[in-house]
């Protein structure tokens, strides 16, 4: 006789509206047929937006669910706002993207949504092997899109390595799951947490290593030096629009899972990880901004870029108690826009043949084409974190919290790291306006919907840098829910 | 009131933004009318100005980011009275000038220039910290983009120095205003961003001196004091004319402006503790300043260098701490603004002609341009403080305050007026006198009417600043007054402490044995 396990579909619902959503795209994929497939991509926007939607509403709930290895916390429904907006504009640019780039798949679309599933399913996880079930969905869905682009041979080989190193990360974190397990006896995260402290002598040992481990598997998902390696080559061979969902939704999704583990259930090991994170933060920020200034293609330079970002991130990390919690949250959100418009930018500026992803491909374009020339100025000073944008008010509330818990030194090695990236981004800018020439970027047609997210990137940066108070109390609020 | 003249601007340059692009003359047209906006507003802001009150006047306060307790916070005293009106009447003429050398992407330009007055005006009235340092960076990108896109041939390399250094500066700041935020709130239980909150805030002397560097090294950067000064010569150079006006003219006074609102009343004690080597710097930047502008070549490097011995002057009035020395420096700075301003725009004037402005190719101009060159010499003169012009003023005020402070480096700075005067004055010389020997100046035009237009009201401004001072420095004198007694008291209390500390620390020593 089996007790009937009752099923919480509250806590499922924004994945259960994802699946739906992912499978639904799946069939349709069977009758839409011929070259327009823009129907797919509406139909996966059209699954976000509810689940969107479904995420807002249930703001107020605070629910477990499964024996509480799943929760709904205002945490993971403020990520599922993260990752539903990052996905969302990624279907959005990918309609004009696939058209020129020939990657004709159906699947692309509701391997989005399915890698989007996964996101949402570690930030809502409160449970290590549910944590590891929601990294591998997510995972595959994007070691599948990362090389998806079959007729060019450096997405096939971006796949690979990426697929490679990943699998190589799970191993570390898998490890490390079974090594908190064999120390605590459990993997819940609450049931971790409360037996931390109680750990002793070999056992702690064993507690020191996994969390050891784990730091490493996190790392590898954020791109934090020195396990960033894989960054550069993927992201530049993977399709523009992917790169865009790995730079962002992906990234976003390790954070989620790695504050999570990390200050819910090894809060009380603060002391023991504060100090490798700091020099991670360190290493991470500078190699990724100075290695980022040698770069002449615009996605390994982004690529560069984010590395460093997931620097400023952990900075955050660090003081989570202190108000950096809520400034990862917020900073996310930001860097998802500016970053998302960066990519789109780059893809709008591309054309059949011809990707235009070299920085001197860049000349002039500020005057050919105002608009794409303003919005890549908007993302370029942004990232770079110049007020009144977006960019400056996310490191202003990183670099405070920074500060308040006492961080002076890494405060100031993270702003000096800001003025080494105003040299690369503002590079942009010089190749946009100062330089006349650029004959390759002269012919760009207008591509209603690259042009559409370029636009609502640009007013989220600019809106969310004049007014960020809303959705920082939305952050804090989301980061405070964690208990 | 002020709101409105700090957003004008912007908003007019976004208006020029979205006109047709062909239509050069009702573009140019359109960015002077709407750069008179704020330069009318802020006149009828100095008729209601009260030149007795002290305080902070015209406020406007809202909140903005409530959980840091940051507010949109804005107003003035006399110090930034004059700032304010400074920046609204140069704009116009920048942009006036630029009618006639500014060929290439015209809208863009005027849609900088406006938004970099938005920058600068919010700059000189924010009262909170947060809001400061966005205006404060907010004028980089504008003027970031006037020097790359319409500056000289190495204007990619000065645009990123420009940036570059101002940044690494100002981000530095930053992580300061954030410490000094949360150190508030240890003191008091709230985060606050309100510079004349945060002056009462009594902090220990090592972390005032911290916060000190960091304050003092964005503002230096930007003054420039030697030896940071090094990216102003290439800003100069490479700037287009109206760059180089904005630059000197306004630009540079926001880093004193930052000692005199922020720097020094923040951290009172540091500051005082640190007069000795701001005098020092300043001293070398006047003397340093003046011989290297002497050797210099061409034209506008030899104003761009003769800025840092000048802004060596404001530095020596700001630390002198004494009544005669502040007020001098802040008279110089708006000085400063007129003269230099003058000077960059009549550099442009002979470049426009002639393409070049290596001293050596000119000679014997007063037989040419007779109007250009009568001009020229009343605006050296006031640059080189003769007597009855502005310069005069505000140089006799600071070598007083200096002489009271430190008779030493006083003397010392008076050599740099001398200095001042051989280098302007041979300048001067070189270019004007003489047989007209180079066949391509015998052809050279005198002044356009539109060129005397811009010049004119700042020449007469340099003849009554320098006759009749006494409408300016009436309304800057309570809120200096104010300023200084407000850090005497501070430095006092200090000694106070320390004395009481030392004391008790004898009385301790005594016990012990007791014990």
């Amino acid at each position: 006789m089996i007790a009937a396990v009752p099923i919480p579909w509250l806590v499922l619902l924004p994945a259960l509206l994802l699946t739906g959503t992912a499978l639904l795209v799946m069939v349709a994929d069977l009758w839409m047929e011929g070259p327009d497939r823009d129907g797919l991509g509406w139909l996966g926007i059209a699954g976000l937006v509810v689940a969107l939607i479904a995420s807002v509403t249930l703001w107020n709930q605070h629910e477990g669910g499964f024996g509480g290895t799943l929760v709904l916390d205002r945490y993971a429904l403020f990520f599922n706002l993260v990752f539903c907006l990052a996905a969302g504009l990624t279907l959005l640019m990918s309609m004009n993207y696939l058209e020129f780039t020939d990657i004709r798949v159906g699947d692309y679309y509701s391997l989005i949504v399915f890698a989007t599933l996964g996101m949402v399913l570690m930030a809502a996880a409160a449970d290590l092997i549910v944590i590891f079930l929601g990294l591998e969905v997510m995972s595959i869905a994007v070691y599948v899109l990362a090389g998806i682009w079959r007729q060019q041979q450096r997405s096939t080989e971006a796949a690979l390595k990426y697929f490679l190193l990943g699998a190589f990360a799970t191993g570390f974190l898998l490890f490390g799951i079974a090594l908190l397990y064999g120390a605590t006896g459990t993997t819940a995260l609450a049931g971790i947490s409360a037996q931390v402290l109680k750990v002793g002598g070999e056992q702690r040992l064993l507690l020191l290593a996994g969390m050891a481990l784990l730091l490493i598997g996190f790392g590898f998902k954020v791109a934090a030096v020195p396990f960033h390696v894989w960054t550069p080559d993927v992201y530049e061979g993977a399709p523009t629009s992917i790169t865009a969902l790995m730079a962002v939704g992906v990234k976003a999704a390790a954070f989620a899972a790695f504050v999570r583990v990390f200050v819910q259930a090894l809060g009380a090991l603060t002391a023991e990880w504060a100090p490798v994170l700091w020099v991670l933060a360190v290493l991470t920020m500078t190699a990724g901004n100075v290695i980022a200034l040698l770069q002449q293609n615009i996605k390994r330079m982004l690529a560069y870029s984010s590395i460093a970002h997931a620097g400023y991130l952990v900075l955050g990390l660090i003081a989570a108690r202190d108000g950096g919690g809520g400034a990862v949250l917020f900073y996310l959100v930001v860097y998802a826009l500016m970053n998302l418009g960066a990519f789109a930018v780059v893809i709008a500026l591309g054309q059949r043949g011809a990707a235009n992803e070299q920085l001197d491909d860049y000349a002039g374009v500020g005057f050919r084409h105002p608009f794409l020339g303003f919005a890549m100025s908007v993302f370029m000073l942004s990232l770079a974190g110049l007020p009144p944008l977006a960019g400056f008010a996310g490191k202003f509330y990183l670099f405070a919290a920074a500060v308040k818990a006492g961080y002076i030194g890494l405060a100031v090695i993270g702003v000096l790291n800001s003025v080494v990236s105003m040299y690369y981004y503002a590079g942009v800018l010089v190749k946009m306006y100062m330089v006349e020439g650029g004959a390759a970027v002269a012919e760009v047609t207008t591509r209603p919907y690259l042009v559409a997210t370029v636009i609502l990137t640009v007013i989220g940066t600019l809106l969310l840098g004049v007014f960020p108070s809303f959705t920082h109390e939305l952050a804090r609020q989301a980061f405070l829910s964690l208990g | 009131m002020l709101s409105l003249i700090v957003f004008t601007p912007l908003l007019g340059g976004l208006f020029v933004l979205l006109m047709q692009r062909d239509n050069l003359p009702a573009i140019r047209r359109a960015a002077f009318v709407l750069s008179l906006l704020p330069l009318g507003l802020s006149l009828r802001l100095l008729a209601g100005f009260d030149a007795a009150e002290a305080g902070m006047q015209f406020v406007e306060s809202a909140a903005w980011i409530p959980q840091f307790n940051i507010r949109y916070q804005v107003g003035i005293d006399g110090i930034s009275l004059w700032l304010v009106l400074l920046t609204t009447f140069l704009t116009p003429l920048v942009i006036v000038a630029g009618w006639g050398d500014v060929h290439k992407r015209v809208k863009e330009y005027m849609f900088f220039m406006l938004a970099l007055e938005t920058g600068m005006l919010g700059a000189f009235v924010a009262l909170d910290l947060f809001l400061f340092y966005v205006f404060w960076e907010v004028m980089l990108i504008p003027m970031y983009f006037l020097i790359g896109v319409w500056g000289g041939p190495r204007r990619i390399y000065a645009a990123i120095k420009f940036v570059l250094f101002t940044m690494t500066g100002s981000l530095l700041m930053l992580v300061a205003i954030l410490y000094l935020a949360s150190a508030h709130a240890q003191q008091s239980g709230q985060l606050s961003f309100d510079m004349l909150r945060l002056y009462d805030l009594s902090l220990p002397l090592a972390q005032q001196r911290w916060l000190f560097a960091a304050f003092a090294l964005a503002f230096a950067i930007k003054v420039p004091m030697f030896p940071l000064h090094t990216w102003l010569p290439d800003a100069h150079v490479e700037a287009p004319t109206g760059g180089s006006v904005i630059l000197a003219g306004i630009l540079l006074k926001l880093g004193t402006y930052g000692f005199l609102r922020l720097a020094i009343p923040l951290f009172p004690v540091a500051a005082a503790q640190a007069v000795p080597l701001m005098m020092v710097l300043a001293v070398i930047g006047i003397i340093y300043g003046a011989l290297v502008a002497m050797v210099q070549p061409d034209l506008k490097k030899l104003v761009a260098y003769s800025s840092v011995s000048h802004l060596g002057f404001v530095m020596l009035g700001l630390f002198a701490f004494n009544h005669q020395g502040v007020m001098g420096g802040i008279y110089q700075m708006l000085n400063h603004g007129l003269s230099t301003g003058a000077l960059f725009l009549l550099v442009g004037v002979i470049y426009e002609r002639r393409h070049t402005r290596l001293i050596s190719e000119f000679g014997g101009l007063w037989q040419q341009l007779p109007v250009y060159a009568v001009c020229f010499l009343i605006v050296m003169l006031s640059s080189v403080g003769l007597p009855g012009l502005n310069g005069f003023v505000g140089e006799f005020l600071i070598l007083l305050g200096a002489f009271n402070a430190h008779p030493a480096l006083g003397a010392l700075a008076t050599s740099g007026v001398v200095l001042g005067a051989v280098y302007m004055l041979w300048m001067f010389q070189r270019v004007m006198f003489g047989p007209l020997s180079n066949p391509a100046n015998q052809r050279l035009t005198d002044m356009s009417r539109l060129e005397r237009a811009v010049l004119a009201p700042i020449l007469v401004m340099i003849v009554v600043m320098g006759v009749y001072p006494q409408p300016f420095l009436r309304r800057m004198e309570p809120a200096v007054n104010a300023y200084l007694a407000r850090i005497e008291k501070q430095v006092a209390d200090h000694r106070a402490s320390e004395t009481l500390v030392a004391q008790s620390a004898g009385t301790l020593a005594l016990h012990q044995p007791v014990r």
